[in-house]
C-alpha cells in the first residue's frame, strides 16, 4: 500500500478510495461463495457432505443467463435456484434414497453439471459459443449504512444477492439454534441412528436440506452472472463449489462463521484487483491459484480446532 | 482358490458394466433426440469416431486409453485403501510440466536414458503434487478428496504461467512450449499415432492386479479400505504408511501419464492437455470395480467415448462435451446398483 503514496497525488484520498474499492470487490466477489457455503453447511449439518454444488452452481449460473437474458435478472436469480435445486435433487436421490457413495455421487454431479450446461451453451450459441451480454442486477443502497466510511458501500451497496447472504445466513442460523426441526437435522448429522429412534425422519430430513443447499449454490452461481460478469462461459465457476466447502470447514458448520469465511475468499481473490491498481509484475496466474491455496490452508489450519458433524458422510 | 474367486466375482460382476453403458447410451439417444439432433447420426458418428476403423482404433481410441490406464491403475490403488483421489487432474499436469522440463533438455542424450529420466521426472512430479494432501490426511485427518480437488486448480494455473512463462516456446507468440527433444519421444507404431505407453501401461495394471491378488500387501490394503478402525486395532495393518503409499502411489502413477501424454502423443505442453482424464479415469476404475484388469476393458470403453465424442462434433455438429454426461450416468449407475462404499467422509476428520 505504501507503492500508491509514491504516486504523489493526494496519498490519503488514494488509500481511502483504494481500500474501499477493495472492500467492496470483496464482499462483491465473496457473494456467490457465501451462497454455496451457506448451502453446503446446511447440507452437511445434516449429515450429507454434497461435492455435487459445484455442478449446482454451474446449472444455477447458466440458467440465470438464459432466463436472465429473457425475463430479467430478478426471474434469473430465481431459475438460477430451481436449476441448481434439481441438480442437488439428483444428488440427494443418488446419495440419499440409492444409499450410494455420497463422494462419488457428488463427483458424478459435478461432472453432469459441466456436461449438461456445456451441451445445452452450444447447443443454443454454436460450438463457438456467444459473447452474451446479460443485464445484471442493480446496486441496491440502504440509505444511511452505506455512508459508512470504508465498509459501508461494501456492505450495504451491493445488489440483491449480498442481502440474501445475510438473510440465508440469518434464516439459517435461527432454523438450527430455535427450531425442533433444526434441532432434528443437527441430530441427523450427529448420530443418525439416534435420530431416527427419536422419531425423526432422517433421509427426509437430509433430503430437505441438500435440495435447499442445492438453491442457494444455484443462486450462488447465478449471482456470478448477475452480479459479477454479465455473462456466461462454459466452466465458469471454476471450483468455486469445491472452495465453498473448505469455507463450510473453516467457518466450522455454523452460519454466520461461513459467512465471514467466505469473506476472507473474496478478500484473497480481490487482492488481484488490488494488486493490478498497484502495477505489480507478479504473474496474474500466482493471484488465480490464491483462493485455491488458501482454502487448502484453511482445511490445515482447522485442524483440532473445529468438530465436523460426527456422521458426515454416514449413510443411515 | 484365490483365482476362482476371482474370476467368479468378474462373471458376476460382468453385467453391471454392460448394463451401465447401455444405460448411458440409452439416455445419450434421448437426450439427442430431444435436444433436435438425430440420435442415428450422433450414435454413428461416435462409433466411425472410435472402433469404425482401423485408424480410429489405434490414432484415436488406444492412444485416449493411455493416460486412463495409468491414472486409472492408480485409482485403483487409492481407492482400495480408502483414499478418495480426486486429485488425478492436477498431478498429471505436475507431471506433465515435469516431463515438458526434461524433454528439453535431453537432446543429445541416448533415448532409453532420455525416456527413463522422462518418465522417473513425471513420476516423482505427480507423487509431490499429493504430498501435502498426504500429510495432511494421513498427520491430520483432513480430508483428502477436497485437499486433492484443490490443488487440480492450481496445477492449471500453474500450467498457464509456465506456457506464457520459463516454458514458453522461443518466438514466445503462443502460450505453449516447444517441442521436445526427439530423444525424449516414445516410439510409435508405424503408420499409426500409438505409442509405447500402451505395452507399459498394460504391464503397470498387471502388475498391480498381482500386488492385489497375490500378496499380503495387496491384502491388507484391502482390509484397510473396507475397515481402517478394524485394520488398525488387530495392528496387522500400519494404517498411516498404507495409506500414505497409496496416495502418493496413485498420485506417482497419475504423474507418469501426464510424462507419456508429453512424451507419447503431444510432444509439447500447452493448457488442456487433458480433456478430463483425472476424473474420467475415476468412472473408468469404479467401472472396472477397482480390478485393473478389468480397468483394461473400462479405459477402451471411456476412450472410445473421448474419440467418438470429437466424430460427433466433427460430423454431426453434437457438442463434444454430452460425453461428460454419459460418463456422469454411467458413474451413477454404477454406484447406484453397486453401493459401492468405500470409507466415506466421515471419520477420517475426527
Amino acid at each position: 500500500m505504501a507503492g500508491s503514496g509514491g504516486r504523489g497525488v493526494e496519498p490519503v484520498t488514494d488509500f481511502i478510495s483504494l481500500s474501499s474499492g477493495f472492500a467492496e470487490a470483496s464482499v462483491r466477489v465473496a457473494t456467490p461463495l457465501a451462497l454455496a457455503a451457506l448451502g453446503e453447511a446446511l447440507a452437511e449439518r445434516s449429515g450429507v457432505i454434497n461435492l455435487g454444488i459445484e455442478g449446482s452452481m454451474l446449472s444455477g449460473a447458466l440458467a440465470a443467463a438464459l432466463a436472465g437474458g429473457a425475463w430479467g435478472p430478478e426471474w434469473g436469480l430465481l431459475t438460477g435456484a430451481l436449476a441448481g435445486m434439481a441438480l442437488a435433487a439428483v444428488f440427494a436421490a443418488v446419495a440419499i434414497g440409492a444409499r450410494a457413495n455420497q463422494i462419488i455421487a457428488g463427483t458424478a454431479v459435478s461432472l453432469l453439471g459441466a456436461g449438461l450446461t456445456g451441451a445445452v451453451y452450444r447447443r443454443i450459441f454454436g460450438s463457438a459459443g456467444a459473447a452474451l451480454s446479460i443485464p445484471t442486477l442493480p446496486p441496491l443502497s440502504i440509505p444511511g449504512l452505506d455512508r459508512i466510511p470504508v465498509v459501508g458501500q461494501a456492505l450495504f451497496g451491493q445488489a440483491l444477492p449480498t442481502y440474501l447472504v445475510y438473510l440465508s445466513a440469518a434464516v439459517i442460523w435461527y432454523i438450527l439454534a430455535r427450531t425442533r426441526w433444526g434441532l432434528g437435522l443437527s441430530a441427523a448429522g450427529e448420530s443418525p441412528e439416534a435420530a431416527r429412534a427419536h422419531g425423526i425422519p432422517v433421509r427426509r430430513v437430509r433430503t430437505i436440506a441438500v435440495v435447499s443447499g442445492g438453491a442457494l449454490a444455484g443462486l450462488g452461481g447465478a449471482t456470478l452472472v448477475l452480479a459479477q460478469v454479465g455473462t456466461f462461459a462454459e466452466q465458469m465457476t471454476a471450483g468455486r463449489g469445491f472452495i465453498a466447502i473448505a469455507i463450510v470447514v473453516l467457518g466450522g458448520w455454523r452460519p454466520w462463521r461461513v459467512a465471514l469465511a467466505a469473506l476472507l475468499f473474496g478478500a484473497a481473490a480481490a487482492l488481484q484487483f488490488l494488486f493490478q491498481a498497484l502495477g505489480t509484475a507478479v504473474p496474474y496466474q500466482f493471484f488465480l491459484m490464491m483462493p485455491y491455496l488458501l482454502a487448502l490452508g484453511a482445511l490445515a489450519g482447522r485442524v483440532g480446532r473445529v468438530r465436523a458433524p460426527a456422521a458426515l458422510g454416514v449413510d443411515l | 482358490m484365490n483365482l476362482s474367486r476371482s474370476i467368479r466375482q468378474a462373471a458376476r460382476g460382468g453385467g453391471l458394466p454392460v448394463v451401465a453403458v447401455l444405460v448411458g447410451l440409452v439416455i445419450l439417444a434421448m437426450g439427442l433426440e430431444a435436444a433436435g439432433y438425430s440420435a442415428a447420426d450422433g450414435l454413428g458418428a461416435l462409433w466411425r469416431g472410435s472402433f469404425g476403423s482401423w485408424y480410429a482404433i489405434s490414432s484415436a481410441t488406444l492412444p485416449r486409453a493411455v493416460p486412463l490406464l495409468f491414472i486409472g491403475a492408480g485409482l485403483t490403488l487409492a481407492f482400495r485403501a480408502g483414499a478418495f483421489n480426486i486429485g488425478a487432474e492436477g498431478q498429471f499436469y505436475a507431471g506433465a510440466i515435469a516431463a515438458t522440463w526434461i524433454g528439453l533438455h535431453v537432446g543429445g542424450w541416448p533415448a532409453p536414458l532420455a525416456l527413463i529420466v522422462v518418465g522417473a521426472g513425471a513420476l516423482l512430479a505427480g507423487a509431490a503434487w499429493c504430498v501435502i494432501p498426504t500429510i495432511l490426511r494421513v498427520r491430520f485427518g483432513v480430508l483428502e478428496v477436497i485437499s486433492t480437488l484443490l490443488l487440480n486448480f492450481v496445477a492449471t494455473a500453474l500450467v498457464s504461467f509456465m506456457v506464457t512463462g520459463p516454458l514458453q516456446e522461443s518466438r514466445r507468440v503462443y502460450p505453449q512450449s516447444d517441442p521436445i527433444a526427439a530423444a525424449a519421444r516414445l516410439p510409435l507404431l508405424p503408420g499409426t499415432r500409438l505409442h509405447l505407453g500402451l505395452p507399459i501401461a498394460v504391464v503397470v495394471c498387471m502388475a498391480l492386479w498381482l500386488l492385489y491378488t497375490r500378496t499380503r500387501w495387496g491384502f491388507r490394503l484391502r482390509a484397510l479400505g473396507a475397515g481402517p478402525r478394524a485394520a488398525m486395532i488387530t495392528g496387522r495393518v500400519p494404517a498411516g504408511r498404507y495409506l500414505a503409499v497409496a496416495l502418493l502411489g496413485s498420485a506417482a502413477l497419475a504423474g507418469l501419464a501426464g510424462g507419456i501424454e508429453i512424451s507419447g502423443v503431444s510432444y509439447a505442453l500447452f493448457q488442456n492437455l487433458s480433456p478430463g482424464y483425472g476424473f474420467t479415469a475415476i468412472a473408468a476404475a469404479l467401472l472396472a470395480r477397482l480390478n485393473p484388469i478389468g480397468l483394461l476393458a473400462t479405459s477402451l470403453l471411456f476412450a472410445a467415448l473421448e474419440a467418438g465424442a470429437g466424430a460427433m462434433q466433427r460430423d454431426a455438429g453434437i457438442p463434444s462435451v454430452v460425453v461428460s454426461v454419459v460418463e456422469a450416468v454411467i458413474l451413477i449407475v454404477v454406484v447406484v446398483a453397486d453401493r459401492w462404499r468405500g470409507p466415506g467422509a466421515g471419520g477420517s476428520n475426527q
